[in-house]
């Protein structure tokens, strides 16, 4: 059960990140998902990214919605405030949360289910609002807790473990948030942690609205021959169009490249992200050129995984509601109240 | 034929054509009759429609000060062609008829035992203005003017209500006064003024105000220092938050800096909106949604979260006609139950009722105090009545010694001192829990929020005596609010009585006036106005010592009836039912008769039958 808690005793020479954290810390309780499941692989890789961060655990929120991915937050970040909301609405919840206070960093975590079928509505709307968060999708096309109906992205002819074959065109969720306006959008494999972990550390250090949609195979209900979402499947069709490196603010970048090999874009908040092209005509600064990119590899059986397109410079909800710097829950009566003079001249108007 | 004579004491409706510009004609006369110390009371009747259809505009002028709508009408003021024939046949006999009378009209258009008062408005109009909007609106203009002659009210005040609105602008305010005068003059040279109905100097309005209860709802979340709004458009609700928007950018903008210290979010939907609300609640800021019935419905699974995660969540409830889509634009009491049981399993919310803008004001303000004390849901239940429609009440009062009440809301400082954190642990034996917002202390206090079942630490528990501990903890939480919240109001009768009323939010006005006649008539009832549920200990003591207790609401089962009887065990054969649901506000006729034909069976026949119409 999620409230078994790993044992507290480390090596005592385990290393520890700029703030003083080890690894460890980065961590939660037991996970209680089927051994094997991609999930794991990601909790893993975001304990990682935000250790190598040098992230203070607490200064992060993590929500999520209902589902199997939307339990891993209680398995990563046992310091950090988390919040499992209800199905498909954590998206809202993530934006009232950022609204009432900039200063944290969001972490939302959904899966297919939660956030293509009866959350897309809010899937939609929280990218189009550039809200600053990394948003992260388990994508496995299937619901898992209930033990194996296929979700909206599961591939059209893609066959369940009990034989069915899905009839329904998919929903690409990568091509809806390049469409609505999300200025960080990545594809990776949960399989992958080499290509994940930077993928993450950028998302968190984006300053809008970032999403990666993380192929997370299920082993208990979708890893069989037929499915489109299997560690096989992905494996042989994934299609690698960059790999990124991550150097926070100030690091001296060291490693050469031959020109043309790689681009170094820098972030809002100093960092930057190394961008080493594996094909040379993706260009993942061109939101346009992304999304008919990804529609004719994914015609072709190909599943595009990478930084896909990344606008260095986005702006997000606060900044477009133009609101102060301090948090909203920080104010008290005397930053909020108009006071009894205001009052007065009100009511004389009203008269 | 015998003329209705009366001073200071009439209805006057007018019959127009919504998106015409008369709506502020109209207000405009309002707000003269009450420069003349007279109160009036009007009503917006208006269509689920932008423009075309008809709507109409009902002012109760009452030197008394009953606010309540009154029922017939003593002058309509026919404007709507389309309407006209019902508009004429709703005039109470010895009544008036004023129209528009370019083009004429066939004797059979009118009645025989009325008095009809015709003025060339359009011909007045389109001989001074050439251009068609100017002629459209300055004809309202016109017909206000006529009116203030036919029912004595003075020019001047007029002309100084002009001088406030159109500062600066001094081209409307001569076009606008000059509109007037071709009315007044018109009158004056071809009628008989006054009338028999008309309007006296007196001092009957005093300090009182005149606003309407969303925008007076926007105001008290701005005093009440909501940073968080997150709204769906919906009538009648609408005007809350745009209100609210209007207020911020007025008094939450940094003069130094041009920021805003507020966030307002149009959502796509009421899910968003209360999933915005209740992660900005979650996270420490006062947040609230603004809504009526389909909205609440929607919200319902986010209500049961935040009541069994224990969120500070406000939810402004405009309530109109249901059920569906029902009466969007029309006004009931409807959403008691929907609101007070909310969501699937055991759940229950607190509810405030407010009774005019000046409580939509100070409900809307404490609901937010509320909903942080006690972290969980505040609904506050206001109507289409009281929320769109402007009402003379008392003026706003802001204390400034007054703080915010952020609950219980445990600091790092108490974390790093050792204090122990159980998220859902009663410790202070009021059913309230602690709670810590993210982010506050590295090591200390960090939980996880969640709809599952959990232990008094937060965490994940499907044990059975966890689950029953939380909701007996929830159970004493409830009980604990009855005594926070606003207290219910007694109104005792002048003598000893075993008959009692009970009544709650915008019935207030009519349930006054309606107690006045009975008390005339020596029909005495002890009267208690119910600001809130859960209920006090009073109520139950009310109830009590009456032998007969009428409930008086706008909804067809009863709700609040139920509610009672649910909530207190009450006798259901001692709690009468006084129900009033077309649509229309609930008058004071309806009331004295209803409980006159209950007490004197035998009395309540003919002499006391008055036609309700809409």
């Amino acid at each position: 059960m999620t409230y078994i808690a790993k044992p507290r005793m480390h090596h005592p020479t385990l290393t520890t990140n700029k703030v003083g954290y080890t690894r460890r810390d980065y961590e939660g309780p037991i996970s209680t998902l089927c051994a094997g499941c991609g999930h794991d692989s990601i909790s893993a890789a975001i304990i990682q990214a935000c250790w190598e961060l040098d992230i203070e655990p607490h200064r992060v929120a993590k929500l999520s919605g209902i589902g199997c991915s939307s339990k891993t937050p209680t398995y990563f970040l046992g310091a950090s405030h988390g919040f499992n909301t209800v199905h498909g609405r954590m998206p809202s919840v993530l934006t009232g949360a950022y609204l009432a206070n900039r200063d944290l960093l969001y972490l939302g975590v959904s899966g297919d289910g939660d956030s293509a079928s009866i959350g897309l509505g809010q899937f939609a709307n929280a990218m189009r609002r550039g809200v600053n968060m990394a948003y992260i999708v388990e994508n496995n096309g299937v619901y898992g807790l209930t033990k194996g109906q296929f979700s909206a992205t599961a591939d059209r002819g893609s066959k369940s473990k009990k034989g069915a074959i899905n009839t329904d065109s998919p929903i690409d969720l990568v091509g809806l948030a390049l469409q609505l306006g999300a200025t960080y959008v990545a594809r990776s494999f949960s399989g992958d942690k080499e290509q994940l972990i930077p993928l993450i550390k950028g998302a968190l250090a984006h300053g809008g609205a970032a999403f990666i949609d993380v192929i997370s195979p299920c082993v208990t209900f979708n890893n069989h021959s037929g499915s489109t979402k299997s560690y096989e499947f992905i494996r042989q069709h994934n299609e690698a169009v960059s790999r990124i490196d991550f150097f926070p603010p100030g690091e001296e970048i060291t490693a050469s490249y031959a020109p043309g090999e790689v681009v170094d874009v820098p972030q809002n908040d100093g960092s930057t992200l190394r961008l080493r092209k594996l094909h040379e005509d993706y260009d993942s600064t061109d939101r346009y050129a992304a999304m008919s990119y990804m529609n004719e590899h994914a015609a072709r059986g190909e599943v595009v995984t990478g930084l896909l397109y990344l606008d260095p410079l986005p702006t997000d909800l606060h900044t477009s509601l133009n609101t102060c710097d301090r948090p909203l829950n920080a104010l008290g009566v005397t930053d909020l109240c108009p006071g009894s003079q205001a009052l007065d001249k009100i009511n004389s108007g009203l008269r | 034929m015998k003329r209705i004579t009366a001073i200071n004491d009439f209805v006057i409706k007018f019959a127009n054509i919504n998106g015409s510009g008369s709506a502020s004609a109209n207000e405009l006369f309002s707000k003269a009759v009450m420069r003349m110390g007279v109160p009036v009371s009007p009503r917006n009747i208006f269509p689920s429609n932008i423009q075309g259809m008809p709507t109409w505009y009902e002012a109760r002028v009452c030197e008394k000060g009953y606010h309540g709508r009154r029922g017939g009408v003593d002058m309509m003021v026919a404007m709507n062609p389309q309407t006209w024939d019902a508009d004429v046949a709703e005039i109470t006999p010895g009544g008036y008829l004023f129209y528009d009378s370019t083009r004429p009209m066939p004797a059979s258009k009118f009645r025989e035992d009325i008095e009809v008062i015709g003025i060339p408005l359009t011909e007045i109009a389109n001989a001074t203005y050439s251009d068609a909007r100017q002629r459209q609106l300055f004809k309202n203009i016109i017909y206000v003017g006529a009116l203030s002659v036919l029912l004595d009210v003075e020019a001047e005040v007029f002309e100084k209500l002009f001088a406030e609105q159109f500062k600066g602008k001094e081209r409307l305010l001569d076009s606008n006064k000059q509109a007037l005068h071709l009315g007044r003059d018109y009158v004056k040279q071809h009628l008989k003024a006054p009338l028999g109905i008309r309007v006296q100097r007196s001092d009957k309005v005093g300090d009182q105000i005149f606003t309407d209860g969303n925008s007076a709802a926007a105001l008290g979340f701005v005093y009440g220092g909501a940073t968080v709004a997150a709204w769906y458009p919906i009538t009648p609700s609408s005007s809350v938050a745009e209100s609210f928007q209007k207020y911020c950018a007025k008094f939450r903008t940094e003069s130094d800096t041009g920021r805003q210290r507020y966030a307002i979010v149009q959502c796509e939907d009421e899910l968003a909106s209360i999933g915005m609300v209740v992660g900005a609640g979650w996270n420490g800021a006062r947040a609230f949604t603004a809504t009526s019935g389909p909205g609440v419905s929607l919200m319902t699974e986010f209500i049961g979260l935040a009541y069994f995660a224990e969120i500070p969540v406000t939810i402004f409830n405009v309530q109109r006609g249901g059920p569906s889509t029902g009466m969007p634009t029309r006004t009931q009491q409807s959403d008691l139950l929907s609101c007070a049981y909310a969501s699937h399993g055991d759940t229950k919310h607190v509810m405030l009722f407010p009774q005019d803008p000046h409580e939509c004001y100070t409900h809307a303000a404490t609901a937010l105090d509320l909903a942080d004390r006690l972290q969980t849901v505040i609904f506050v239940m206001s109507d289409l009545d009281i929320g769109m429609n402007q009402r003379l009440c008392k003026p706003f009062v802001w204390d400034d010694a007054r703080e915010y009440d952020r609950g219980k809301v445990m600091s790092a400082a108490e974390l790093e001192a050792g204090k122990d954190f159980g998220r859902y642990k009663d410790v202070d034996g009021d059913g309230i829990p602690w709670r810590t917002l993210p982010g506050t202390h590295p090591s200390k206090g960090s939980y996880f929020t969640r709809g599952t079942t959990k232990d008094a630490y937060a965490r994940y528990s499907e044990r059975g005596p966890d689950y029953i501990y939380n909701m007996e903890r929830l159970n004493k939480k409830f009980k604990t609010a009855a005594d926070l919240v606003p207290q219910p109001k007694l109104r005792a009768a002048q003598q000893k009585t075993d008959l009692g009323v009970i009544y709650y939010g915008s019935t207030s006005p009519a349930m006054r006036e309606a107690l006045d006649v009975l008390e005339t008539e020596g029909i005495h009832i002890d009267a208690l106005r119910l600001q809130a549920y859960p209920f006090p200990q009073s109520v139950v003591d009310f109830i009590a010592q009456h032998e007969r207790v009428f409930v008086v609401e706008q909804n067809r089962d009863a709700q609040m009836r139920s509610l009672l009887i649910n909530e207190l065990e009450t006798n259901p054969a001692k709690l009468n039912r006084v129900l009033h649901y077309d649509g229309t506000p609930i008058t004071a006729r309806f009331i004295s008769r209803s409980i006159r034909d209950i007490v004197r069976p035998k009395a309540g026949t003919d002499s006391t039958r008055i036609k309700e119409t809409a």
